[in-house]
């Protein structure tokens, strides 16, 4: 009770703050879709970093590091420290530099512009939609997951079973549509520092309270180490070498996010990137080595001498998925920590959560209804209002589909990463090959797709990995080469783009 | 100075790829596995690539060129 009171207590701190930063919303659409370009070093930081991070961060990476070990570290987080960053550098200020130049607010409308072609925003529209509910479940399901194992309270009966999944996601689906319906972007990325600096220290606190409560972290490590059954998992003997090196494709997904590339337009100038830039990679080491740790410390971790299940393993080996870092959280620290904990793990979720949904209204507003039928025949309120309009059916169909059988959120992060990831040489080639043709953009979008879809089809729907051939290579390898192969063949056997288009993207040199 | 900082970076990618740690579960400072350190470490090495990348790579001439324009892509 005392847990779910202290998670009760957080959502009102956040909601309270949604109703400050409306006070700062200028009433426009600018201001709502891009927070007028004025965001600074600090906030881009922490809004990128925070919606970045996920469910996938938390509550992902520790139930696979109890699975597959510290590996998990390797193949997601210094991989990202490193190829995020070099992302925001060698896309993110370009995109920020063209899109100043041109007024852009979504991703779409800069490719529909660079290729000469209104149809391909179209194409690109479902796609990118269809790969961010995934995304938007894997927060969800790890929302639901969390609360539901912190609040077990066995002495109330209507806490027996813990707070329901489905009633969690329905409360923080509510509470982030409401900050973002009263201040747009900014209140997301006011939001979206306030709870990354929430998690950020929640994480730290929760390493420090289980190692201790373990009897210290050496004493963690080494019942690991002396566990022959789980040794392996210190190390990166359950990982094939080839999947460990084609997981570079996943963290490339950052440079088609249309979130993200949303974000990266709030910027005030090309400067305010520099603290995102060196800081990245840092700021993921912070949230990531105490979950690798706590799920390598699960496999082995028991209860101490004294408990009533003293001997018996924390996490027991059939457990709910998604449920490892709440149940080690739940067992090893009191109700208020584990409430602040479970509060620190909401917030990376809904930290993602509101530029997403604020990103799918952006998106269907200008790509969708601005651009079939004109902006001018709107008023400011009604754009605002379509856009607040699209997210609700939005976050309903992600809703149901959340209340749909459970899937591991790993799993379902990687499905959705390698599906933008894939996308990644569409807006590199943009950017950097005034070759690449229309024709070629609707080939790589199109067969990417098709082949995403195939692979993820196969996979039981995001239940497996699916690795492919001996060599165990993530799918995301298939799905980069087929987007590689399609924008190069089909760029040099097509008519490239006008050279008035082109002035406008690329910069006269010499 | 460009060439140097893309050449620091591929090299930086390959030394992600660390196998000589692969099968290696010893600890280091008495609770850190061996291959979850090198990587801690790993991640604080890219931090100061960046660093590095933006003192000496910096796209200034992007900058400027964002700046000519007044959101119509005029200039």
């Amino acid at each position: 009770m005392t847990a779910l009171v202290v998670i009760l207590l957080y959502l009102a701190l956040l909601l309270t703050l949604g109703f400050a930063s409306q006070r700062f919303f200028r009433g426009t659409s600018q201001d709502y879709f891009v927070a007028s370009r004025s965001i600074g070093p600090f906030l881009l930081l922490m809004s990128v970093f925070g919606t970045t991070m996920t469910a996938f961060a938390l509550v992902g990476s520790t139930g696979e590091a109890y699975r597959h070990g510290i590996g998990t570290y390797g193949m997601l987080a210094s991989y990202s420290g490193l190829i995020h960053s070099a992302v925001f550098f060698v896309i993110g200020i370009r995109v920020w530099a063209i899109s100043k130049r041109n007024g852009y607010v979504t991703q779409i409308q800069y490719f529909r512009d660079r290729f000469e072609s209104s149809g391909l925003g179209y194409v690109l529209f479902p796609i990118l939609v269809g790969l961010v509910i995934p995304y938007l479940l894997i927060g969800l399901l790890g929302a639901g997951s969390v609360v539901r194992s912190i609040t077990i309270d066995p002495g109330r009966e209507w806490l027996n079973a813990g707070v329901p999944p489905w009633l969690t996601g329905l409360v923080i689906s509510s509470i982030v549509l409401t900050y973002i319906f009263l201040g747009g972007l900014r209140s997301a990325a006011w939001a979206n520092t306030f709870q990354t600096i929430v998690f950020m220290a929640t994480g730290l606190i929760t390493i420090w309270v289980i190692s201790s409560k373990l009897g210290g972290a050496s004493a963690a490590s080494e019942a690991v180490l002396a566990n022959m059954a789980q040794k392996a998992k210190l190390s990166r003997e359950n990982i094939p070498p080839m999947q460990f090196l084609s997981y570079a494709i996943i963290p490339l997904s950052v440079g088609m996010f249309p979130h993200i590339f949303q974000h990266w337009l709030t910027a005030r100038s090309a400067k305010s990137f520099r603290l995102a830039l060196i800081a990245h990679p840092l700021c993921i080491m912070i949230v990531w080595v105490p979950c690798i740790l706590i799920g390598v410390w699960a496999t082995s971790a028991v209860f101490p001498v004294g408990h009533v299940r003293a001997g018996d393993l924390i996490v027991p080996l059939k457990h709910p998925p998604n449920a490892e870092l709440a149940i080690m959280v739940k067992a090893l620290t009191t109700p208020a920590l584990a409430g602040l904990l479970a509060a620190g793990i909401l917030a990376a979720i809904m930290s993602s959560l509101d530029s997403q949904f604020l990103c799918l209204g952006t998106m269907f507003t200008n790509d969708v209804v601005f651009h079939a039928c004109g902006e001018s025949r709107f008023s400011e309120k009604q754009k605002i209002l379509m856009a607040r309009g699209f997210v609700v059916a939005i976050v309903i169909v992600t809703y149901l589909l959340s209340l749909l059988e459970p899937r591991q959120v790993f799993k379902m992060g990687v499905w959705c990463f390698t599906g933008f990831g894939s996308l990644f040489p569409l807006v590199f080639a943009a950017l950097y090959w005034r070759r690449t043709t229309a024709a070629a953009a609707y080939a790589c979008v199109i067969l990417t797709a098709a082949t995403w879809l195939a692979l993820f089809a196969k996979s039981g729907w995001g239940k497996t990995y699916l690795l492919l051939t001996d060599l165990k290579l993530m799918p995301a390898t298939l799905t980069f080469a087929v987007a590689v192969v399609s924008i190069v063949v089909v760029s040099l056997v097509t008519r490239p783009p006008s050279d008035a288009t082109l002035d406008r993207f690329f910069r006269r040199t010499g | 100075m460009r060439l140097v900082v893309v050449i620091a970076g591929l090299i930086l990618f390959v030394l992600h790829q660390d196998f000589w740690n692969w099968n290696e579960s010893r600890l280091v400072l008495g609770y850190m596995p061996i291959g979850l350190a090198y990587h801690a470490l790993y991640s604080i090495a890219a931090s100061l690539f960046w660093a590095f990348a933006i003192r000496f790579a910096w796209p200034k001439d992007l900058e400027e060129w964002a700046e000519q324009a007044d959101g119509t892509g005029a200039e």
